[in-house]
């Protein structure tokens, strides 16, 4: 007699274990060879189970996919990566510190973003998650604007209806940030396939965790993609950990996360995620692979989640401590600098002064955001205005509300008033 | 009797749950070796181990499709969908499947679900992390819908949903997990051991699904409320000197008219306080229903505070929260209408 028994995914190590990334495979940097931009889907299956590398581990870039950018454009990507990094500290310790009410990081992972949208040309169409910030910051949003989200100030640009980090930039074509996971992953094919229905070159990208590709909008988003040859770049970001799920919990035991392109007809290529120059190879591959109406890549980048989920959540009850210190793939923003470095193009006084400046940036921001308001210091928003934007012309029964809210408050302040007053005489 | 808040009398039925019936099991996002982001499954995967209290994947569709088939094969399911305002994505599972699978098979199939969810704001967690959804499912026939207003009734009302033969969905207002609130968000927070609801017995109790309570009696008139807002109320009424009844519904389906009828009956007005938006919320049923059972007793029109019909703004939490100073008012329109 046979017996079916359920399989519980276990991740390698639990507090107070060693940490073990043995179940990585890891290739050799410049092991992969570049394809052609148009090489059919199932000529390319390979790309779903290999990783993507450029960097090796002297800092060195090699191999078919280098796509030897010139120092300078290095030198920004450094910066960039560096100014995601101080603004997510500086927002952290406003968090702790009560001035606003939640934050994201995005420690460990700033190359993804930050090559992707320094791979990705101007007018193409982002469609972002919770730890993409470096997208913003590449596309030249201003701290100030970040931070004052964050506040729900009077310069929020969702005039106080998000929670911090929800950010969205119409004009720099990114698109809303939403708490509720996926959900953006297939827009961003109906924005792609509407773009290919008006013919135009602009191009659509978006990214999820590895824990979100288990919703089911991850399969609505590879179908339609597959179905339309959509031109989009579907990015899961693999940082191993979904709050306290690893990566098995979303089906990475089995297979990689690319590999499930292929098996939409779609191709996969997993990347080391930690590694600047691979993942801005793979994204200008991917892109003009969509350009040329070769269809949509789906991009598993290989990363680990260095910070907390969100400041509400305390990795420590479930991952060991040590976890990022032995994450193979090390850490984006010094393999970048070694590798500037090395080829004599940087050095650590120029990091140095390089951090100094960029934190007087971010305190200089800071100084600036709050001239617009915090939750608890004025100015403040109207709350009149929140009655606003749920439709495009206010219905009767919204401005019935805001004239009872609008009295309410009158009432409140003449009474609040009467009692300062009272209590003076 | 032990001190306990709403996390701990959750996990105390979870718990007692476990141990009596080996078909009950527990599942969802991070709710097993973490024990849930509001540790309302604390331990319980340590105790009973991984095949009953289990982590899934991060896809709330897939967690309550799953307690469907399991529920179908004898098991006694209580899915965790981490934030109400998640659940959206198991809509289809619970309104087209869940709700009719004993009706459409002529009562050859069913599954006796409970899908257990944080509601409500109050916790600076803006539109995704705000909602309170329960008349988006009271519209649907054939699931029950209960929220509980305090740890005492959460345990015995969650018990009585797992024992339960039909799906129940059981909402948990966050806001109240560690202590009453009374809707001044600047008053320093109270724990559950000030509130004699905080008394929970650590065994097996039950409290019936489909009954209302009389958390205060009174003459004047009559408060419907549940969840974070029977406190509220409690605190609204003290605010506005009049010696109203205040009714905590708890179930919403089932409901419980007698009780909410005779109430009004007695009094001759009525106050209906929800959190949840206004345009078509489950205080529109319960005026239906108070205004059809109780019209030849009604003094004064019935009157409705509730949220905004707008998201719950982040900025804006405490202009958008039904607060004592709107019960307030509205329990002083109702009393002075003639």
């Amino acid at each position: 007699m046979t017996q079916s028994r359920l399989h519980v995914p276990h991740p390698p190590a639990r507090p107070g274990e060693k940490p073990d990334f043995s179940y990585l495979d890891i290739p050799p940097a410049g092991h992969e060879s570049r394809p052609d931009t148009l090489a059919p889907a199932h000529e390319i299956e390979r790309l779903g189970t290999g990783m993507v590398r450029v960097l090796d581990e002297q800092g060195r870039a090699v191999g078919s996919w280098n796509p030897h950018l010139e120092p300078e454009e290095l030198q920004v990507a450094l910066r960039h990566m560096l100014l995601t990094r101080h603004f997510d500290e500086r927002m952290q310790r406003m968090q702790r510190q009560g001035r606003i009410s939640f934050y994201m990081k995005s420690t460990g992972e700033e190359a993804v973003a930050v090559a992707q949208g320094m791979a990705l040309q101007p007018g193409d169409m982002l469609f972002p998650s919770y730890r993409t910030q470096g997208l913003f910051i590449v596309r030249g949003k201003s701290l100030v604007d970040l931070m004052s989200q964050c506040l729900s100030n009077t310069r929020d640009m969702c005039r106080g209806r998000q929670m911090p980090i929800m950010y969205h930039w119409a004009e720099g074509n990114i698109f809303s940030i939403s708490g509720n996971l996926a959900t953006q992953f297939p827009q961003a094919v109906g924005w792609a396939m509407a773009a290919a229905i008006k013919g135009e070159d602009r191009i659509a990208a978006s990214w999820m965790g590895e824990g979100s590709s288990a919703e089911a909008d991850f399969h609505h988003a590879l179908t339609f993609a597959a179905v339309y040859q959509a031109p989009v770049i579907l990015n899961v970001v693999n940082n191993q950990w979904a709050i306290s799920s690893f990566q098995g919990f979303a089906g990475g035991e089995r297979r990689t996360f690319a590999q499930r392109g292929p098996g939409y007809g779609i191709p996969g290529v997993r990347v080391d995620g930690n590694d600047f120059l691979a993942v801005y190879a793979v994204t200008r591959w991917a892109a003009e692979r969509a350009r040329a109406s070769g269809g949509p890549t789906l991009i598993e980048h290989v990363t680990y989640r260095a910070a907390a989920h969100s400041t509400s959540d305390d990795p420590s009850r479930y991952r060991p401590k040590e976890e990022w210190q032995a994450w193979p793939l090390g850490d984006p923003v010094k393999r970048l600098k070694e590798h500037l470095i090395g080829i004599g193009e940087w050095s650590e006084e120029r990091h140095a002064a390089l951090e100094r400046e960029l934190e007087a940036h971010v305190t200089a921001c800071w100084k600036e955001a709050v001239t617009y308001g915090t939750l608890t210091d004025g100015p403040t928003l109207d709350p009149m205005s929140m009655f606003e934007d749920v439709f495009h012309d206010m219905p009767a029964h919204l401005k019935r509300q805001r004239e009872e809210l609008r009295g309410l408050t009158a009432a409140q302040h003449a009474a609040a008033a009467a009692k300062v007053s009272g209590g003076e005489g | 009797m032990a001190q306990m808040n709403m996390v701990q009398a959750i996990n105390s039925a979870l718990d007692v749950m476990l141990g009596r019936d080996p078909r009950v099991v527990v599942f969802g996002e991070d709710v097993g070796y973490f024990g849930g982001v509001f540790r309302c499954t604390d331990g319980l995967q340590r105790k009973y181990g991984e095949h009953r209290v289990l982590d899934t994947p991060i896809a709330e569709g897939g967690i309550v499709a799953a307690a469907i088939g399991m529920g179908v094969n004898g098991l006694r399911p209580v899915a965790e969908i981490q934030f109400a305002d998640y659940i959206y994505p198991a809509f289809d599972q619970i309104v087209s499947e869940l709700a009719r699978l004993r009706y459409r098979t002529a009562g050859d199939y069913c599954a006796p679900v409970t899908i257990r969810t944080p509601c409500g704001g109050g916790i600076r967690g803006g539109q995704t992390h705000s909602q309170s959804p329960e008349g988006v499912f009271t519209h649907v026939c054939g699931i029950k819908v209960v929220m509980p207003s305090n740890p005492y009734d959460a345990k015995g009302l969650l018990i009585s949903s797992i024992e339960d033969e039909d799906p129940v969905v059981f909402f948990e207002p966050k806001r109240i997990y560690n202590g009453p609130f009374d809707g001044d968000p600047h008053k320093p927070a109270v724990p559950w051991s000030t509130h004699p609801k905080g008394e929970v017995p650590e065994g097996h109790y039950a409290i019936p699904i489909g009954k209302a309570e009389v958390v205060r009696p009174g003459k004047d008139v009559t408060v419907l409320t549940y969840g974070t807002m029977v406190h509220v109320a409690e605190a609204a009424v003290r605010l506005a000197e009049v010696d109203a009844e205040i009714i905590d519904v708890r179930t919403m389906v089932p409901l419980d008219v007698d009780t909410l009828c005779t109430s009004v009956s007695k009094t001759g007005r009525c106050v209906i306080v929800h959190e949840a938006t206004r345009f078509s919320g489950f205080g529109a049923e319960l005026s239906a229903t108070v205004q059809e059972e109780c019209f030849w007793q009604l003094e004064a029109p019935i009157a409705r505070v509730t949220g905004w019909d707008t998201p719950y703004p982040h900025a804006f939490e405490w202009d958008y929260f039904p607060g004592p100073a709107r019960i307030v008012a509205a329990i002083r329109s109702v009393m002075e209408a003639r």
